[in-house]
């Protein structure tokens, strides 16, 4: 390793950094600033602006820090007249042709280019010729585009083709004549675009949903966890008096690093939609009436406990979002306990229960997310990557470009991946189960192991025989169930088979669940076969897909979760007309909601309460509540406490949503703590696999995944929202 | 800029011939495996030479997708060199050379010249679709004989403003 360390010396002090380290890197580590454009520590080196020219001994002119590798005695210097001199002059000429329009330019207050003009630029311009003006591009609903004042850095088209794998955006001319552009006119479409906002050191490029709506200095920040995938990447909220008016990232490299998906970007539409409840409502006689809380709170307890005693506490089913905080699920489930209930369930959209009890704790990725990248082989089942998890997509991109990971897909069809995969295989929905059987005697032929008497599935194929290879040699493998598995009629047959694989290949066994906080539901027990920490109940309720088939006589419906679009079928609507009572605990009055419920009662969004969701790696991120609650809602988990006071409950009397969550951890124990699940690599004894079984295979539109989501106007305005659902 | 009356079939370019089709295979063949990118300007050049002169949007998709590139990394090379043209122009290209060595031995003149006899400006094509006069931005290197032009890669030198437009007049 000695002869790796290099040492330099920047602005007289002697430092040490490592072989083909480049100056910016060393600079950075020793706080000697020097100021930059293009040089992103996530893209490659581009060292087009110059602004990061230094002095270097011996050296006849500045050097582009960024671009210049460090060698052994070097002596840097970032703050001497000759390095100034040159980063000065880079300002000048990059302010030649940029607009003077700060007051009017959304990034005015966050902008590089400001910031730096403010400590290198000249107070008065030399330059009086013409400036140049170019046209601005519609690049599609969520990015505007002010092109004038690009100074070409490149690091959005940098980021298109390196990050995002989808080059869409490019340098297009040269000179003067220069201009970013799709050049041909269509929008950029890839799920991560959002991110080039970010990237953009001027004010080039902003949140189109954002346009002229606010100041940077008018906003406080709050920091935010996504509720709209298992990876809970983490957000700045920006916030002015009390609305959310947009979202960036908060870097986190275990978790999303610099990026968000532009579904979490710009949810946030979603949240003030013109259905959002404003009050309580209670039906009275048929009539819709806006109420107080007080007496909202008294009908839904009224109506609960009339349903209990006249036709049984088994007539009581609740259901929850997978999205709702572990706070909220983890006194859904006292609640429902407590009075009895057992038909409690978070898995809205799955539809084959039969293996329940052999589920894990909780479904969780099976290694930690920044530890995809480190896979030597990956074989991700029913899966739509991109759209279910954008960046665990990237994660799993890195990886097969950067780390030569195996990656593998078994699929109803084909989806668009932009890396190299090593067998992209579309086989029918049926045929999943068959397909994932035969990898498994191909693993079993390969290491000379015998297959379960139960696992049919044909001789293998070339193809399965590639992906069993794959999977049975190298580091750490993974075998991936995504949300085509969890939606899939023969759920537990996949699972049986792929647990299986799993064990025969040693690999492990992971899930992608659909929700942001389908691990809390699950640790919290809103499940009807187990109670918190997966202690299995007596007398299993009903689950999810039940209670849509089976009529009962009350309902309660958790986090404004829309019959049909968050369910696997559309059938809960037709017992939500029969029932003799509906509650509905939501942030929006939804057209079923509307038509079907008793009591409505307005809770906040994600952004309003504070609460927890653990992702899909076991790690609990905690969030206070950034935006002020609209009209009379308020958090979800003081609703349920004071229902449940109503209801005469005892122990429910915590002062803040943390209580609820130290005594959640408390009843856990160690099991809180377990941050990934151990891997389940051998099934549970005998399994046998079903015929046909009744229900369909649906896709699920990355735009359509939860009620906010489906709210947000600029989201539902790309082509990628325009996809139909379809049926395989 | 006025835009020369093209045919549609022209217009269209949307598929490459199959004589370009060997001319690029035969280019991608000179790289190394894994490079045929390297061949994109050598293909520009046969699809723009197929099309009379000028490249569409679906040509340059179809040499991104023979080349197997992003079309928008055949857009960038494109539009960065001046020997393409992305817009429909005239048949015959002319180019006179304005660079400094030119300049001082009168290229104005012949600008001026040519101009008068084409009936247009520079960076545009005749009505009839024979002439493009196209706005050279670099030397093209024939300083020991300014003023000089070139039509369709051929220089013509030591001009005088009358030999310029008779030179004009011979091309077919």
């Amino acid at each position: 390793m000695s002869q790796d360390i290099v040492n330099v010396e920047v602005d007289g002090v002697a430092v040490q950094g490592r072989k083909g380290q480049m100056i910016i890197h060393v600079t950075d580590a020793h706080q000697a600033y020097v100021p930059r454009f293009c040089y992103h520590e996530k893209l490659s080196v581009a060292a087009n602006c110059r602004m990061c020219l230094v002095e270097v001994e011996k050296a006849p002119k500045p050097l582009p820090a960024c671009a210049t590798p460090i060698a052994e005695g070097m002596k840097i210097f970032t703050k001497s007249p000759k390095a100034l001199g040159a980063q000065k002059a880079t300002m000048e000429f990059l302010l030649i042709n940029h607009p003077l329009d700060c007051p009017i330019c959304d990034q005015g207050g966050e902008c590089e280019l400001q910031d730096l003009a403010m400590g290198f630029g000249r107070d008065a311009a030399r330059f009086e010729e013409r400036k140049r003006v170019v046209k601005d591009k519609n690049i599609g609903p969520l990015v505007s585009t002010d092109m004038t004042r690009c100074i070409h850095c490149t690091r959005c088209v940098r980021f298109t083709a390196e990050i995002a794998g989808l080059q869409e955006l490019g340098t297009m001319g040269r000179g003067e004549a220069t201009q970013i552009s799709t050049w041909v006119e269509q929008s950029v479409n890839h799920e991560l675009s959002g991110n080039i906002i970010d990237l953009c050191p001027v004010g080039a490029l902003n949140s189109k949903p954002f346009r002229y709506q606010g100041r940077s200095w008018e906003m406080t920040q709050t920091p935010m966890v996504s509720p709209h995938d298992a990876l809970g990447s983490n957000l700045s909220g920006h916030v002015r008096r009390g609305t959310l008016m947009r979202v960036v990232p908060q870097a986190n490299e275990s978790v999303n690093e610099t990026w968000i998906s532009d579904r979490d970007r710009f949810s946030y539409e979603g949240i003030y939609a013109s259905d959002r409840l404003l009050s309580p409502m209670v039906r009275q006689a048929g009539v819709w009436v806006t109420t107080d809380w007080e007496s909202a709170l008294e009908a839904a307890a009224q109506g609960l406990q009339q349903v209990i005693a006249q036709r049984g506490v088994e007539q009581v089913g609740v259901l929850s979002l997978p999205s709702a905080t572990t706070e909220e699920a983890w006194l859904l489930s006292r609640l429902a306990r407590t009075l009895g209930i057992s038909n409690l369930d978070h898995r809205l959209r799955q539809q084959d229960f039969r293996d329940q009890s052999a589920d894990p704790l909780y479904p969780g990725l099976g290694v930690e997310i920044a530890a995809m990248e480190q896979l030597s082989a990956l074989l991700v089942v029913g899966s739509d990557l991109r759209q279910e998890a954008p960046l665990l997509a990237h994660r799993v991109r890195t990886a097969a470009i950067h780390h030569q990971t195996s990656v593998s897909f078994i699929n109803p069809v084909a989806f668009e991946y932009l890396f190299p995969v090593a067998s992209n295989r579309a086989v029918s929905a049926d045929a999943m189960v068959a397909e994932l059987a035969s990898v498994g005697r191909a693993i079993a032929e390969a290491t000379g192991q015998a297959v379960p008497a139960w696992l049919q599935g044909a001789p293998p194929t070339d193809g399965q025989r590639l992906i069993a290879n794959s999977l049975c040699q190298g580091g750490r493998r993974l075998l991936l169930l995504g949300g085509l598995v969890e939606r899939h009629p023969a759920r537990a047959d996949l699972r049986a088979v792929a647990s299986v694989v799993a064990g025969l290949a040693g690999a492990t066994l992971g899930y992608l669940p659909t929700g942001s906080n389908a691990v809390g539901a699950s640790l919290a027990g809103v499940l009807p076969h187990r109670e918190a920490a997966g202690e299995p109940v007596s007398a299993v309720g009903l689950n999810a897909a039940e209670m849509a088939s089976t009529p009962l006589s009350a309902y309660v419906l958790f986090g404004g979760l829309e019959p049909g679009l968050d369910t696997a079928s559309t059938a809960l609507t037709g017992q939500l007309a029969t029932a003799d009572f509906v509650l509905a605990i939501t942030p929006f009055a939804s057209p079923e909601a509307i038509a079907h419920a008793h009591v409505i009662l307005p809770i906040g969004t994600f952004a309003e309460t504070s609460g927890t969701f653990v992702n899909v790696e076991g790690r609990w991120q905690s969030f206070v509540a950034a935006a002020r609650l609209v009209g009379e809602a308020r958090p979800g988990w003081k609703v349920l406490r004071v229902l449940a006071n109503l209801l005469g409950l005892p122990g429910f009397d915590y002062e803040s949503s943390e209580a609820v969550r130290l005594e959640l951890q408390q009843v856990l124990g160690a099991v809180a703590h377990a941050r990934v699940t151990s891997a389940e690599t051998a099934y549970r004894g005998e399994w046998q696999i079903a015929g046909a079984l009744a229900g369909n295979l649906a896709s699920l539109p990355m735009y359509q995944v939860d009620p906010i989501v489906r709210r947000a106007s600029a989201l539902q305005d790309t082509l990628v929202a325009r996809q139909a659902v379809t049926v395989y | 800029m006025s835009h020369a009356p093209v045919d549609a079939a022209v217009m269209e370019g949307a598929v490459l011939s199959e004589h370009t089709r060997h001319e690029i295979d035969a280019w991608m063949k000179k790289f190394p495996d894994g490079r045929q990118r390297s061949a994109v300007l050598a293909a520009l050049r046969a699809a723009q030479h197929q099309n009379q002169g000028f490249l569409t949007a679906a040509l340059m998709d179809a040499v991104a997708d023979h080349l197997r590139l992003p079309p928008i990394q055949v857009y960038e090379v494109a539009t960065f060199y001046s020997m393409f043209e992305v817009k429909p122009v005239g048949r015959v290209h002319v180019s006179v050379c304005t660079n400094i060595s030119c300049m001082l031995c009168g290229s104005d003149e012949i600008v001026a010249s040519v101009e008068k006899k084409l009936g247009i400006k520079i960076g545009e094509s005749t009505p009839d679709g024979k002439f493009y006069l196209k706005c050279e931005e670099e030397c093209l290197a024939a300083c020991n004989n300014a003023p000089m032009m070139m039509i369709d890669h051929v220089y013509y030198e030591n001009l005088t403003p009358e030999k310029a437009a008779q030179i004009l007049d011979s091309v077919e």
